[in-house]
């Protein structure tokens, strides 16, 4: 399997770095859309909770 | 389909397993286009750079994607003036920009071996892709510089539908003018001159990125709806 084979013959340095920025930018916006999310929804409903307390 | 979920609430409720769902079938996509693309074979040409392909061509596919995207919700926006396709507009551009980022920055690791150059300025796809890389950054930092909502959404939208102008470009610029940038190779004449051992992993990937894409806008899409409901609750309990 050529991926066990890994180094890429002589184009290594040129096809593992691609692949390694491509993990980088997946990883990023993964974690980024996921924390935005969450952070938004958590603050969105401790104003509701807010609300409600003191209406 | 698309009028049903202009309404928040049904986007909402859509968004929370369509967004999951996509996100598994873009997993499972990119899974195998892995594996298939890192047993290719070398090509007789480009010998295992061949390989960058599989993660430089849909990165590029997804970032006009991401555009057309930006376009269309900008569009509804700004002629429906409706709220959730101006968040899903700003959902979109950051997304974009790492994909167009992604294929400018794995273009030149393929650009470098095979054309002894990182980066060409005089090549008219690499250009181009560059401004679209530049549409997307200009966006955003417009979008962050105006604190007036309305206006900020109406600057992002003249922006962003301007700037569609710029996806035939890239599309047709190999044909176009002179490139290093080879021609076109899926979507010809004769059918795509890919042999098939290249081309089922593409497409896999292609389908992976675009549905990764989707999950992620859908998933940022909601984060915006989450932060206009909770600045409208804070700007409320500030009057109150």
């Amino acid at each position: 399997m050529t991926l066990l084979v890994l180094p890429g013959g002589k184009y290594g340095a040129f096809i593992w770095p691609a692949y390694a920025v491509s993990v980088i930018a997946f990883a990023w916006m993964i974690l980024d859309t996921i924390l935005r999310a969450r952070r938004w929804r958590r603050r969105a409903r401790e104003l509701e909770d807010e609300r409600r307390r003191e209406s | 389909m698309f009028a049903a979920l202009a309404n928040p609430l049904r986007f909402m409720a859509f968004s929370r397993w369509a967004a999951p769902l996509l996100g598994a079938a873009a997993a499972v996509a990119i899974g195998v286009g892995l594996v298939f693309g890192l047993e290719a074979p070398p090509d007789y040409q480009q010998g295992q750079t061949v390989q960058i392909m599989f993660v430089h061509v849909p990165a590029a596919w997804t970032a006009m994607l991401a555009y057309a995207c930006l376009g269309a919700a900008s569009f509804v926006s700004l002629v429906f003036r409706h709220a959730l396709a101006d968040q899903a507009a700003k959902a979109a551009a950051p997304l974009g920009a790492a994909f167009t980022g992604l294929a400018l920055i794995t273009g030149s690791l393929w650009g470098r071996p095979m054309w002894g150059a990182w980066w060409v300025w005089g090549d008219a796809r690499l250009v181009s892709v560059l401004v679209l890389f530049l549409l997307f950054l200009g966006y955003l930092a417009l979008r962050a510089s105006i604190e007036d909502e309305a206006k900020s959404a109406r600057a992002g939208e003249i922006l962003a539908l301007i700037g569609l102008i710029n996806l035939p470009v890239i599309h047709f610029s190999v044909e176009w003018w002179n490139t290093l940038h080879q021609g076109e190779s899926i979507l010809r004449k004769g059918g795509p001159a890919l042999a098939p051992v290249y081309l089922l992993p593409l497409l896999l990937m292609g389908a992976g990125y675009s549905l990764a894409f989707g999950a992620l806008w859908l998933a940022r899409t909601r984060a915006e709806v989450w932060k206009r409901r909770a600045t409208s609750l804070a700007l409320q309990a500030a009057l109150a």
